[in-house]
């Protein structure tokens, strides 16, 4: 029992199949991260469960409904996503920016309840950008951008949160600022499913991981129990060894030395 | 191995498009000549095209002759000329300002040159089309100055700048034309028919004053062509290419002003050929714009002739515009293409 | 009436917190302001012209405590030309207002996509075809845009109508009618032809209470439901996907502010002609004043209402030589202030 999952989802862009009969179950509770190379459709499989991108063939399921079935209202009460370059509009304020979270929460006669300002001004301090709530967007750094998205995202309250790399143009402290903000995120009880590039960074704090390579499912489950050399050469093509992380003990990926690899390329090659 | 052979292979496979391309622009010309033999042979009364094609080499004093010669032969030839000019100023305007839509009258061309013609008329007295001429191609060469000033001040010179350039200063002069043509009929009595672009009363000499500047012009933009290549890349890669960016932009400024401002002056605003033209020779050439803009020279005189053809059979004995039916054949093709997922790129 | 700790503006609220609304104190103040502006350029014009009518007369004469000529004058003859320019202006403002948000394009108007040169289209017609009467005009122009629009629309259509196709298709469209236009203007009498170039440059001469009733009728319907549906408009500016996500129906708003659109665009063309450059500039001009980052509907409408009546005083008196029709004037001033525009952004190095 899941309440989010896909069953043989099949999409593309106009002509161009991107995955076929692709399923897909988000364990509850769960911290998933989905990992693959350059264009191997993960973020694509991330809007398809967002409804933000119909499949040719297939269904997502939410709370064992067909998500197609939900008012747009409805989905956003129980599922949000932030995407991977979301787009501020001009001049506007932090506060601004993160109480349109609210949005499935109002009505024309219901603007700002007080429930609102609570939920947005705890939303602001979890991500501590309360202090800017006046400032400009257009003028915030690319982290402080960042987490007020975040906080745009939790102000709509819902039980699952999908992220597309979140950590995208942020720098190493930043990065791992964010992520240690999801980890808490998902131990306060949210089903959270996010996109990341780094692989040892997905390691270290995915619950489950889902390791994607041209459109199929590679692997998927406990990063400790899944992630191998072999699955990561099978994934991205390169060669690495995994040693266990000496801070936490998660598996962490070396690419073997390019001298190696070079001969190993060779000797694929043939 | 693979790196050595890579080079001659692709090298092979250009030569082979390009032999394509030179294939489809001489067909182009070949159209080009059975469109000219055809506009005078049409007309009023028409002349076989074996008796059209004789007399024009042998004025042999005939009455079908003196139609030829003095009617229909210098409506073609002007016709070919502001064809090309269109043409190749569209495809100008449209590398220079990185934007399909973009169009020779957005560099204020058209409006400088019909102010130009309605201060003729209102302050000057000049009602003659060959009157016209020095006011239109006056005003074409002003406004274009003053929106390329506007345009290109500052360190804001972007593409789209330019756009909104033009688009302020010709709402500005448009407003004052039409204060003009409000309070005095008798300038707007000419201006309607000025205005709509036609060949029916064209003058020879008129043509023959801008012809040096239209073949400046030409030889302008044709030389451009590699540099807008580099353009198309983007401003900072243009740069990186070694495109002389700012150089590159006040040339191509100054073609589309020759060009566009002489075939304005000569023949009043036509509009949709600067537009449609290249974009449908892209669709044959793709993105190379020395491509680009021979096709638009040979194929928008094509489509000039031949609107200007329809314009005098379907309506005989009367005239219908070349401007107006340009459009109607123009417009139809162009949303069709539109419909197409490739016009859109550049 | 609080502040609101992190949003910018203030909050009402009934004691029970059941009901509440926000508003944005600057906007709000701008938009009393250019309301009150327009006003007072339309009281003025209504008590000045050839025959002067003292202000409080005028004021009286609106309240209907006056009788005789003066009642005449001002609410017969002048009062359906200055509540033509307030309402037309103010649907024109809340057009482009509503277009340029949805294509997120300051250059997306309801002029450039042919709607306005479809309803010059009808109107054409109906005054060198059919020469029909002022209100018959009226109704080509509406039936011309309409028209316009639907075709646009099915031409673009091709699994789903995409902005770009729509603007291209819109362009071709609009191509063939100008063309055809020109053509019906060659072909006419000079007599003709003047009459039919002024409805082409938008004027508000000879209005009557027959024209202003069913404007009044379409702008008491369209501008609540385009109000109505500005805090969805708001949050499609923050892109498609975010606004789906956060729980917008976004096919299906956008739908119906396109719709809500192209229909004010629509009535205020036929009962004004293709006035130039007010849907274009009221939004922007707008924008800057109120600098709020919302769509700003409410100051857009009162900036189109505050250009057109202010413009249509200039039209009427500024030229030694007699009144010019009314889009002249929006041409001259709002040309004027993209120029403007332009240098002012260039010394600030943007």
């Amino acid at each position: 029992m899941s309440r989010l999952r896909a069953e043989g989802l099949t999409l593309s862009y106009d002509q161009r199949v991107v995955t076929e009969n692709l399923g897909v179950t988000v364990p509850d509770g769960s911290f998933t991260v989905i990992v693959g190379p350059n264009a191997c459709g993960k973020s694509t499989l991330l809007k398809a469960l967002a409804r933000l991108l119909g499949p040719k063939a297939g269904q997502v399921y939410l709370d064992e409904k067909a998500i197609g079935s939900y008012s747009s209202k409805q989905v956003a009460h129980r599922l949000g996503m932030l995407p991977q370059t979301p787009i501020a509009p001009n001049g506007i304020t932090v506060g601004d920016l993160v109480a349109r979270g609210r949005y499935a929460h109002q009505s024309l006669l219901r603007q700002w309840s007080k429930e609102d300002e609570a939920v947005v001004v705890e939303a602001m301090e979890q991500t501590s950008v309360h202090e800017l709530a006046k400032r400009y967007v257009g003028e915030l750094s690319g982290g402080q951008r960042q987490r007020v998205w975040l906080a745009m995202a939790l102000a709509q309250q819902t039980p699952i949160l999908l992220l597309d790399e979140p950590t995208t143009y942020l720098d190493i402290t930043h990065q791992v600022e964010v992520l240690d903000l999801c980890a808490d995120l998902h131990e306060q009880g949210r089903t959270l499913v996010a996109v990341l590039h780094d692989l040892n960074l997905a390691t270290r704090y995915a619950t489950h991981l889902i390791a994607m390579r041209e459109g199929r499912i590679v692997a998927e489950g406990d990063p400790g129990r899944i992630v191998t050399a072999e699955m990561v050469e099978q994934t991205f093509g390169l060669k690495c060894r995994v040693i266990p992380d000496p801070e936490t003990g998660t598996p962490l990926i070396i690419p073997v030395d390019r001298a190696a690899r070079r001969s190993g390329v060779g000797a694929t090659l043939g | 191995m693979a790196v050595t052979a890579d080079p001659p292979v692709r090298t092979r496979d250009r030569g082979g498009r390009d032999s394509l391309r030179l294939t489809g622009l001489l067909l182009a010309l070949v159209l080009l000549g059975v469109v000219v033999v055809a506009s005078l042979a049409f007309g009023a009364k028409f002349i076989p095209f074996g008796e059209s094609w004789r007399l024009w080499w042998d004025n042999d004093g005939s009455s079908n002759a003196a139609i030829i010669h003095d009617l229909r032969l210098p409506r073609t030839m002007v016709g070919l000329m502001v064809g090309a000019a269109l043409g190749l100023s569209g495809a100008l305007m449209q590398a220079l300002t990185l934007n399909p839509l973009a169009e020779p009258g957005l560099l204020g061309v058209n409006l400088g040159a019909a102010t130009g013609v309605v201060l003729a008329i209102a302050f000057f007295g000049i009602t003659t089309i060959s009157g016209y001429v020095w006011f239109a191609f006056a005003g074409a060469a002003l406004t274009s100055v003053v929106v390329f000033l506007l345009g290109n001040t500052g360190r804001s010179a972007t593409p789209d700048r330019q756009i909104l350039a033009g688009i302020a200063i010709t709402t500005v002069m448009g407003s004052g034309i039409y204060a003009i043509l409000v309070l005095r009929p008798e300038v707007f009595n000419k201006y309607r028919f000025w205005e709509v672009g036609s060949l029916g009363d064209v003058s020879v000499s008129a043509g023959w004053r801008v012809a040096p500047f239209v073949a400046i012009g030409i030889g302008l933009a044709l030389a451009l062509g590699p540099a807008l290549n580099a353009l198309a890349m983007g401003e900072e890669t243009g740069r990186a290419l070694g495109a002389h960016v700012m150089r590159t932009r006040l040339l191509g400024m100054l073609a589309v002003t020759l060009l566009c401002g002489g075939a304005t002056a000569v023949v009043g605003p036509i509009y949709f050929v600067g537009l449609a033209v290249p974009h449908m020779t892209r669709m044959f050439t793709g993105p190379d714009q020395r491509w680009i803009l021979l096709y638009s020279m040979v194929l928008a005189p094509v489509l000039l002739l031949l609107a200007d053809i329809i314009g005098r059979v379907i309506t005989a004995p009367s005239e219908l515009q070349v401007g107006i039916v340009t459009a109607f054949v123009g417009a139809p093709v162009f949303i069709v293409l539109a419909r197409r997922r490739r016009l859109a790129q550049l | 009436m609080s502040r609101a700790q992190v949003l910018s503006g203030a909050v009402v609220r009934n004691p029970t917190g059941s009901v509440s609304a926000r508003i944005d104190l600057r906007a709000a103040a701008v938009t009393l302001v250019l309301v009150l502006l327009a006003l007072a350029i339309a009281l003025h014009s209504l008590a000045s012209g050839d025959f002067e009518i003292p202000l409080p007369d005028v004021v009286r004469t609106l309240l209907g405590q006056e009788t005789g000529g003066a009642k005449f004058i001002v609410l017969d003859l002048r009062l359906p030309r200055t509540l033509t320019a307030l309402l037309v202006g103010a649907a024109l403002g809340v057009s482009g207002a509503i277009f340029q948000s949805l294509t997120r394009n300051p250059l997306g108007s309801p002029d450039f996509i042919g709607l306005t040169i479809g309803a010059s289209t009808g109107a054409l017609l109906v005054i060198l075809v059919l020469n029909g009467s002022t209100n018959q005009i009226a109704l080509g122009a509406l039936l011309g845009c309409a028209a316009t629009a639907v075709a646009i629309y099915l031409l673009a259509y091709r699994r789903g109508a995409q902005s770009f196709r729509l603007i291209l298709v819109g362009i071709g469209i609009g191509a063939m009618l100008d063309a055809f236009n020109s053509f019906l203007i060659t072909r006419a009498r000079l007599d003709e032809a003047v009459g039919a170039q002024v409805w082409l440059i938008g004027t508000l001469n000879g209005r009557s209470w027959d024209q202003v009733r069913p404007l009044l009728l379409a702008v008491i319907v369209l501008l609540p439901l385009a109000f109505w549906q500005s805090r969805h408009l708001n949050m499609l500016s923050l892109g498609d996907e975010t606004a789906t996500a956060l729980g917008v129906p976004v096919e299906r708003t956008r739908g119906l502010l396109f719709a809500c659109a192209v229909a004010l665009a629509a009535v205020a063309t036929s009962a004004a002609g293709p006035i130039a450059f007010v849907a274009l500039a009221a939004p922007q001009l707008a924008i800057r004043v109120t600098r709020s980052a919302g769509s700003g509907l409410a100051s857009s409408a009162a900036m189109g209402a505050l250009l057109l009546v202010a413009s249509d005083w200039v039209a009427q008196r500024a030229l030694p030589s007699g009144p010019v029709p009314v889009g002249i004037a929006t041409g001259l001033l709002g040309g004027a202030y993209l120029c403007w525009l332009l240098v002012h952004e260039w010394r600030k190095g943007r």
